[in-house]
């Protein structure tokens, strides 16, 4: 271990301490990794079997964010005014939408942390090293790919206007009529509001406001808007969560609905 | 002899602090070969503790502010012991080492109008300390880390190599200065170091050598300093020919943390007062105002109403009496502590939460907050801070040459920093470290590089090598001697008690009989273990610096029959302008130190008429008074 | 009060090494570089620690506590049990040179390979004019005390040594980051930090920003804006069509 007095052994060659183990953490690291893993596994797998059931996505005036907009004909009817897809789309039109939705959250800074985290454990926890011999991120295909963030984020932007739209219409009763109320509204609304607070937190959307620039001196007013979503992008996680849970939410309790499983409650 | 390895630049610069890295930026930038030599990795010296600021008279907040000013309250500051050349020099050229700092990438707080903002301090009459909330020190050093880098970028394109210029050694501990056997004419020839990583020495050959190895606070228990504070630079000063000077000049920073035990003397800055932090004691009493002396007594407040309104209207008030010099408040709160009125763990209580505003105080101070919340557990936003006095800066130093930073005595030695003595007199103020750092860090350099002109290369003889080389391997030889941490532990604790911040005559005797006791104890210390990265050896290597250092703080302390500035004796509890007139000088006579007096040189007529006669008066002499008057007509 | 804790303290060097046991005694309102200390001076003389100003300031003490990167002097002995066993060992991504002490010179060379600070030719010393809101981001980065444990933390040099020629770390990153966001630097520093230090291969898994005892926020704050910097350039047609007929903004 010790060098001799007289001559100090020539400088080993640089090599990291050996120390056998993983990890050394003492606490549940492989928790939230797992949870992730459950979480995202529980959603993909209800989705997909929502997107694939073709059904009970409509009841006047409540639709499904996972079929809104519904672009295809064969949509049930009042779910959609305006059909450009046509007749030829002879599968769920959830497919067609649902790619935008997906796409933003592959390609989102956080989802990103998770899922590499607790799927490609790369690494799934900080000081924990990771099971991969060879790593080389997001700097080639396919993974250089999430650079296209920006995109999807503006694709989102859409989704949550049409999305709020819904919400709007929401406030009428099963015949059409505005002034009312229910459950479902509320549902709609809450699903609207996560999804434009997840959206608004996000990272390209803090650089689209004022971050690519120098001088925020020179743009007091984009200087503002990238202070304020500046404020919300700590929370951009904590939305990731609630807006994926509640759009998953939003969706059953339509499909609830609309199966007659359950009385779409007006307040008024 | 192992073979080792060896060097040849022209200039070696001792520590990689603000003051060495400045030295090497200059003398790299007058075509010199420069080695900077680092106990520490780069980038860690002592200087990221500094918190508070730079003084630099730059008038960007107050424009009555200009280096006359801050020249003036760096005299009064010192007690008038100050080199006034030195002061002189430092109040000029600040400004221009901030702002050239700022042109190598530093990002000071900005005022409105977009210039560097600059804060108040104890001491300094106008907000003058250019700072970056309070980690300033931070700051400075990695943007002369960052300037050195720059300087290395550029010889890389010009000759393929980082290293061509300017050499970075970190980890790499100086442990001798070699001299040339010219007997009179006898210079500097280089130094051995050893890597700490492996142990193994490393010689280099330099025509001129700059000291820039901070202080001697680890001579102390309770201090803000880090272990590398072990005097080496005014030890190997002194054993290479130079002198030291005014060693009994220590500054106890009045705001120390004391508690938990295991932080206590960890610095709490002084922007805390100057942001509108009190100082009251156990029974809630602002106690500072009982403590304004005599010759500050038209300069501070002396109401509560007036100390708050100064605040906000600095130019109608007065300043509160908590931003006193340094030395004042540290005695105030001393005392207040042995007369019972201190706060449950032996200090008193700073208090910046009923002033500012939770969001206020994390702005302005944010590594104070994140200091006492992860430290101490205390929320100081919501709480008081207790406080105490804490060893943290040498005003005493290797005696220099004003202008060039040459050392007297040893010719190609230069000293800067805290190892040089002189500028701040015998107390420093805020803020005049850092500025001290970059000016005469600047200045070392220069001079050293013109000197290294003069000279032919020299050569460190094979005997000499050899016999530092023994030196420095004896403690492994050592059968059945002692650890050095007990040692220094017992050091430390020593001089806590009898050459702390309270002296008297019969207590500094004791220390000086302790000194001879623990020289025979060091002259047999064993280390276990190896060469390669052995803490234990590296102690023992820096220890004899250490008791060496301690020594002349006693022998000056006890020589210097007055109070003044960082050196209070009970036995003699006031200000003698007779004392006033000279520096106590240290030079090493072969195994001894001796001390003599030596005259303090006069202030010339013209930096003399900046002060009031007044205020002159209480400092000085009657008949130096009529020699100044004398050659002002 | 006190107690006597259990440690495990790695002791050894690049030839090899083992958890050694040590029973010490620990003091109220202690850290684990003061319990350290302890063990030094009264069990093993020669423990290799690299330590400094014991406050949090230098980042020199870096090493790994329970498996976790922590800096030494601010891990509070009263966050452990009285009965757990502390395991300490060196940081983990760099060479070790003996016991806690590592080998970070990686670091240091490749923060050389970041263009320094370019200031425009004609300003001279003093006439720097800069608002406080645009030097606020650079002024974040600049609170990093250089501990590396972001970079010891981050798997792609912590698990692979062979991508340590390709990837500078996330304080280099940072640095970077910092001179882009200077509001008086003139170089554009995106295209190096994508090519030459490698920021593709940050995978912002944020375990530099969780390591980080300054709590800089340095994969939200420093590298995914970068990243974004980078996609305006590289990644993003729009852009790139709106840069060559000359429609975005000069600040940008």
């Amino acid at each position: 271990m010790s060098s001799s007095l007289d001559t100090p052994s020539a400088a080993p060659i640089p090599t990291k301490a050996k120390i056998g183990v993983r990890t050394l953490r003492t606490d549940r690291w492989w928790l939230m990794p797992a949870v992730t893993v459950a979480v995202l596994l529980s959603f993909i797998a209800y989705s997909t079997w929502r997107a694939f059931e073709n059904a009970y996505y409509f009841s006047e005036p409540l639709i499904s964010p996972f079929y809104s907009p519904c672009l295809a004909t064969s949509c049930v009817e009042g779910s959609s005014q305006w059909m450009p897809i046509g007749s030829w789309w002879i599968l769920s039109p959830a497919l067609l939408i649902l790619a935008f939705p997906l796409g933003f959250r592959l390609t989102c800074y956080y989802y990103r942390k998770a899922y590499f985290r607790s799927f490609w454990m790369s690494p799934p926890a900080c000081g924990v090293s990771e099971p991969h011999t060879k790593y080389t991120g997001e700097s080639r295909f396919p993974l250089i790919l999430n650079n296209s963030h920006r995109y999807f984020f503006y694709a989102g932007l859409v989704f949550n206007v049409l999305l709020t739209y819904d919400a709007i219409i929401a406030f009428r009763n099963a015949e059409g009529a505005w002034g009312h109320m229910s459950i479902g509204t509320l549902v709609l609304l809450l699903n609207a509001t996560f999804l434009w607070l997840y959206s608004l937190s996000c990272h390209s959307c803090r650089h689209a406001m004022g971050g690519r620039l120098k001088h925020f001196s020179k743009h007091p007013v984009r200087y503002k808007g990238w202070t304020f979503v500046s404020k919300l992008n700590p929370y951009h996680p904590r939305f990731a969560w609630i807006s994926l849970i509640g759009v998953a939410l939003a969706d059953l309790y339509v499909r609830q609905v609309a199966s007659g499983a359950i009385t779409n409650f007006y307040f008024f | 002899m192992e073979q080792i390895e060896r060097y040849k630049f022209d200039v070696v610069v001792i520590g990689a602090g603000g003051a060495g890295l400045r030295a090497a930026i200059e003398a790299r930038e007058k075509g010199k070969t420069v080695a900077v030599l680092s106990k520490s990795l780069f980038g860690k010296a002592h200087t990221v503790m500094a918190e508070g600021g730079i003084a630099a008279s730059m008038g960007n907040v107050n424009d009555k502010d200009n280096w006359m000013v801050h020249f003036g309250d760096t005299m009064r500051g010192g007690k008038f012991l100050n080199q006034f050349r030195m002061a002189e020099l430092h109040a000029k050229e600040a400004p221009d080492r901030v702002w050239e700092l700022e042109s190598w990438g530093a990002l000071f707080d900005r005022t409105k109008d977009g210039k560097i903002s600059q804060r108040n301090f104890g001491g300094h009459e106008y907000p003058r300390l250019a700072h970056v909330g309070d980690r300033t020190g931070l700051e400075m050093i990695r943007t002369l880390q960052q300037r050195i880098v720059a300087l290395q970028q550029i010889d890389k394109k010009a000759s393929g190599s980082y290293e061509e210029s300017l050499r970075i050694f970190a980890e790499c501990s100086v442990t001798k200065i070699f001299m040339t056997d010219e007997g009179e004419n006898s210079r500097v020839a280089g130094v051995l170091a050893y890597w700490r990583p492996s142990g193994k020495f490393v010689l280099f050959e330099s025509s001129a050598v700059i000291l820039a190895t901070g202080g001697i606070g680890k001579s102390y228990k309770v201090t803000s300093n880090s272990w590398e504070y072990t005097g080496d630079g005014h030890a190997m000063a002194l054993e290479c020919g130079g002198n030291l000077m005014n060693m009994e000049f220590l500054q106890f920073h009045p705001t120390g943390m004391v508690w938990p035990l295991s932080v206590k003397g960890i610095l709490v800055t002084e922007s805390v007062r100057g942001d509108g932090g009190v100082l009251t004691n156990s029974e809630g009493r602002r106690f500072m105002f009982d403590y304004i002396p005599e010759v500050f007594k038209s300069k501070y407040a002396t109401t509560e109403e007036e100390a708050d309104r100064w605040y906000t209207d600095p130019d109608n008030n007065l300043r509160p009496p908590e931003l006193l010099p340094r030395d004042e408040v540290a005695r105030a709160i001393n005392t207040e502590v042995k007369a019972g009125r201190g706060s449950p763990h032996g200090g008193v209580f700073l208090d910046v939460s009923k002033r500012l505003p939770a969001d206020v105080i994390k702005a302005k101070l944010p590594s104070m907050w994140h200091q006492f919340k992860e430290l101490a557990d205390v929320d100081i936003t919501l709480e008081p801070m207790e406080v105490g006095p804490t060893c943290h800066y040498v005003m005493g130093g290797v005696e220099v040459d004003a202008d060039t930073q040459a050392a007297i005595g040893a010719r190609g030695l230069f000293a800067a920093g805290e190892v040089g003595g002189g500028l701040h007199g015998s107390n420093r103020l805020g803020g005049n470290s850092l500025s001290d750092l970059l000016v005469f860090g600047r200045r070392a350099g220069m001079y050293s590089a013109d000197f290294v002109d003069t000279v032919e290369a020299p050569t460190v003889s094979d005997a000499d090598l050899q016999e530092a080389i023994d030196w420095a391997l004896a403690p492994f030889t050592n059968e059945d001697g002692e650890s050095p941490y007990g040692i220094q532990a017992d050091l430390q604790d020593m001089m806590n008690a009898l050459v702390g911040i309270i002296r008297t005559e019969s207590e500094i005797v004791e220390a000086l009989a302790k000194i001879e006791e623990f020289k025979v104890r060091m002259a047999n210390m064993k280390v276990m273990g190896g060469r390669g990265y052995n803490p234990g050896w590296h102690l023992a290597l820096d220890l004899p610096k250490q008791l060496l250092v301690s020594q002349c703080v006693a022998l000056s302390a006890l020589t210097r029959q007055e109070s003044r500035g960082g050196h209070t004796r009970e036995d003699f509890p006031g200000m003698d302008p007779e004392w006033r007139k000279f520096n106590l000088i240290l030079r090493a006579e072969g195994q001894n130190v001796e001390i003599f007096k030596q005259s303090l040189p006069m202030m010339t007529p013209e930096l003399a008429a900046l002060f009031d006669e007044g205020e002159l008066s209480k400092y000085m002499t009657e008949e130096e008074l009529s020699s100044l008057a004398q050659g002002t007509s | 009060m006190g107690y006597s804790a259990n440690f495990r303290i790695w002791r050894g060097d690049a030839g090899e090494g083992e958890l050694v046991n040590y029973t010490v005694a620990v003091n109220e309102g202690e850290v684990v570089l003061d319990v350290l200390h302890r063990v030094q001076a009264e069990q093993a003389n020669d423990l290799a620690i690299r330590w400094n100003c014991k406050a949090g300031k230098c980042g020199s003490c870096s090493a790994e506590v329970n498996g976790k990167p922590r800096l030494m002097c601010m891990t509070r002995m009263n966050t452990f049990e009285e009965e757990e066993t502390i395991t300490v060992t060196p940081i983990r991504a760099f060479p070790v040179i003996r016991d806690l002490v590592t080998d970070v010179s990686f670091n240091y060379e490749k923060a050389r390979e970041v263009p320094s600070f370019t200031p425009p030719e004609n300003l001279k010393p003093g006439e720097y004019r800069m608002e406080q809101i645009d030097v606020e981001r650079s002024q974040e980065f600049r609170k990093c005390i250089e501990c590396f444990l972001c970079t010891n933390t981050c798997h792609v040099v912590r698990d692979h040594d062979e991508n340590k020629p390709v990837f500078a770390g996330p304080r280099v990153l940072m640095r970077a980051a910092e001179l882009d966001m200077h509001p008086l630097d003139t170089l554009d520093r995106k295209q190096l930090a994508q090519e030459d230090l490698g920021l593709g291969y940050c995978n912002i898994t944020k375990c530099c920003s969780e390591v980080c005892p300054e709590h800089i926020k340095i994969t939200d704050n420093a590298l995914i804006p970068m990243k974004e910097r980078v996609a305006d350039q590289k990644y993003d047609p729009l852009r790139w069509l709106g840069s060559k007929i000359r429609v975005r903004s000069h600040d940008e």
